[in-house]
């Protein structure tokens, strides 16, 4: 589909627009450094900070928590434990300023999902504007999982920022394109185009593809390798990596009972608690560490990619950046990579 | 690294290979160099050629007494719940410790989840550790490529930049006040000790949340858990945090809702704090840890304070004095009970 520009100016007035149709999100500052999608606060253009926010989009795809039903949890009333659709009125999504990691872990997860009904109700209401990357940072590793700073892999819009702060669009989706049903853009200019181009050339396209390595790799080479010992020594089963991994997307579900309503909630879990795997026989098949944190590199690395293609890691260096104790990723798939 | 730090980390190393290659320990904690700039791993040697690796510097922020029991109790054979232990000496571990580990380690002496037979301490006086976040924020939170540590500075340097900061300047807020920099017990000493420091203002940071009205308090206190995320890294980083199952994965009687519900999160850091009290040591970890950035040592340091208030207690300061809130004493003073009958009298 064919790109188009936005000055600056005008980008203000297309965001007004949009906000009239849709909620939308960015990264916003919270405090410190500290960036999490939010909604679009004050007007004008916000500023898409380098890098990606601290929490992933995934918050959107898997509400923490999600409200599958609701029901009357008062025995003897007319309405007990009948199930009832959650009543939400909310109006379409869309998130601006995705960075191609993130947009891509969208695309990963509905591997799994693909018959979720409720992922993919939150996929079909919401629409992505990714921001490529001009510049990485020294954590992120995404040509190493099979994406790219200027992959445009889940994005219905994907947009690179121009040096004068005009925006160079290229509608990916029927969703993108009628993002742009509007009288503020122009045709870029063959400078543009150039411009556009000349990054394109820049990203490394030698970056070595993991997947299939891993995948033809054995199974229980790796489940058995000497190295998960020394992996797991440091962790201390937190969910730090998995809340803030874009492509961590297990869950447990309970009830939840108030007053005489009930809900059955998914929310989000994490196979590096114990209780994750725990039987209801008190038997634990991942009792100790060393199991779970072999699990979570084992999942994303191997069993992922042996049942789907690519790897369930998107490369965007969160874990590496705040696991307390400074297990990376990176090291391990190097180790890994050597079996 | 620093020439104070090469030395220390080179006898710890020396100490290490030679437990090791005896056999006095079966294994010895301590830390390596991490993979990022001002990152330290913890980290376990198994045999003499792996203690090469242990290492030091000012970013050793977390307790690595957190690590002892499940440690300990890896090299025990397996047994069923209600099992004796085996009899004969079982296996040591050699630790590193510094002043606010070694009283953690104390508190777990007393509270049985370690055997003093089985931990061969070696101790170091901590010069306080540095918070990566104060860096962060003092090259105004641009990326970080390299920390070099000298002396009593950083070197800092990013793509386009390079500054020389004061390394008390980005000290820990409880490392700055902390009274007790030398291990209390230990086998082995790496370095000199400092002794005891007096600090006049030690809970500044809790007298101003103390100053403000109920309303404000709670508000600062709702803002600053507004972002958790659940990840529990502050439970799991706290050598006091060792129940086999934590009140918040019960489920029957659940206490605690198990999504982001802001009552569920305020509940969740109550109650953490309050299981802290009385043995608590202020090292820091919990905030250290929090990849959110959340102060929650603030939590403990205010039960801290109160602590030394009504009981006159400062816990691990030694094995023998019991723990204040697991014993009773005919003359504790209990003002806090005995004020609102005061109250009631007066009307």
């Amino acid at each position: 589909m064919k790109p188009l520009v936005v000055e600056k100016a005008q980008a203000e007035k297309w965001l007004e627009e949009l906000c009239r149709v849709f909620d939308v999100f960015c990264p916003v500052k919270v405090k410190g450094d500290l960036y999490q999608w939010g909604r679009l606060g004050k007007k004008g253009l916000p500023r898409i900070p380098e890098g990606v926010p601290k929490t992933s989009i995934k918050t959107f795809f898997f509400p923490q928590p999600e409200v599958l039903f609701e029901f009357g949890a008062r025995p003897g009333l007319k309405d007990a434990f009948r199930l009832k659709e959650p009543v939400c009125e909310k109006r379409p999504r869309l998130l601006f300023g995705v960075r191609p990691c993130d947009a891509r872990s969208v695309v990963l997860n509905s591997m799994p999902y693909e018959e979720d009904p409720y992922f993919q109700k939150n996929r079909d209401e919401t629409t992505i504007v990714g921001f490529l990357c001009k510049d990485g940072c020294s954590t992120c590793f995404c040509t190493w999982t099979g994406g790219s700073p200027l992959g445009m892999e889940g994005m219905d819009l994907a947009v690179v920022e121009l040096e004068d702060g005009a925006l160079f669009l290229e509608p990916i989706t029927e969703k993108g394109l009628g993002l742009l049903e509007f009288d503020f853009f122009r045709e870029p200019t063959e400078e543009e185009e150039v411009f556009v181009k000349g990054l394109r050339e820049k990203v490394n396209k030698d970056a070595e593809e993991t997947s299939s390595r891993l995948r033809s790799k054995g199974l229980m080479d790796l489940y058995n390798a000497p190295f998960w010992q020394e992996v797991s020594d440091a962790c201390i089963n937190c969910g730090t990596c998995t809340f803030l991994c874009p492509t961590c997307y297990c869950f447990d579900i309970q009830d939840e009972t108030l007053r005489g309503k009930g809900r059955r909630i998914r929310y989000w879990d994490s196979c590096m608690f114990p209780l994750f795997t725990q039987h209801a026989s008190g038997h634990n098949p991942r009792g100790d560490k060393l199991k779970r944190v072999r699990n979570r590199f084992m999942h994303k690395l191997k069993y992922f990619p042996d049942r789907f293609g690519p790897v369930s890691c998107v490369g965007c260096g969160r874990c590496v950046r705040d696991c307390p104790v400074n297990i990376d990723i990176r090291q391990v798939l190097a180790r890994m990579l050597e079996v | 690294m620093s020439s104070v730090n090469e030395k220390i980390a080179g006898k710890i190393r020396s100490i290490a290979s030679s437990l090791l290659e005896s056999g006095e320990v079966a294994a010895f904690l301590g830390y390596t160099t991490g993979s990022l700039p001002g990152m330290m791993q913890p980290y376990v040697a198994r045999d003499a050629k792996e203690a090469e690796n242990l290492s030091w510097s000012s970013f050793c922020v977390i307790n690595l007494a957190n690590y002892l029991p499940a440690l300990l109790k890896s090299f025990e054979p397996p047994r069923r719940p209600n099992e004796p232990p085996p009899e004969g000496p079982l296996p040591k571990v050699g630790v590193v410790a510094t002043g606010c580990w070694s009283r953690n380690m104390v508190v777990q002496i007393q509270e049985n989840q370690i055997d003093r037979n089985r931990v061969v301490i070696v101790g170091i006086s901590s010069r306080g550790m540095v918070d990566r976040r104060k860096v962060q924020r003092f090259v105004g939170n641009r990326e970080i490529l390299s920390m070099e540590e000298q002396a009593n500075f950083l070197v800092v340097k990013g793509k386009d930049f390079e500054e020389k900061i004061n390394r008390w300047d980005v000290v820990r807020d409880n490392c700055k006040t902390c009274t007790h920099p030398d291990p209390v017990i230990y086998d082995e000493l790496v370095g000199g000790l400092s002794g005891k420091r007096d600090i006049p203002d030690r809970f500044r940071q809790v007298d101003e949340i103390e100053a403000l009205d109920i309303e404000e308090r709670w508000k600062w206190f709702q803002e600053e858990i507004s972002s958790c995320i659940r990840c529990y890294a502050c439970r799991n980083v706290c050598p006091l945090c060792y129940c086999p199952t934590c009140f918040v994965d019960d489920s029957r009687p659940q206490w605690v809702g198990k999504s982001i519900d802001r009552v569920d999160t305020a509940l969740f850091h109550i109650l953490r704090a309050y299981h802290c009290a009385g043995r608590c040591t202020d090292c820091g970890s919990c905030e250290s840890v929090c990849p959110m950035g959340i102060r929650m040592r603030l939590f403990t340091k205010k039960l801290q304070k109160d602590v030394l208030e009504l009981y006159g207690f400062e816990p691990g300061l030694d094995v023998e004095t019991p723990l204040p809130l697991s014993t009773y004493k005919v003359d504790d003073p209990e003002d806090f009970i005995i004020t609102n009958i005061k109250k009631g009298d007066k009307k």
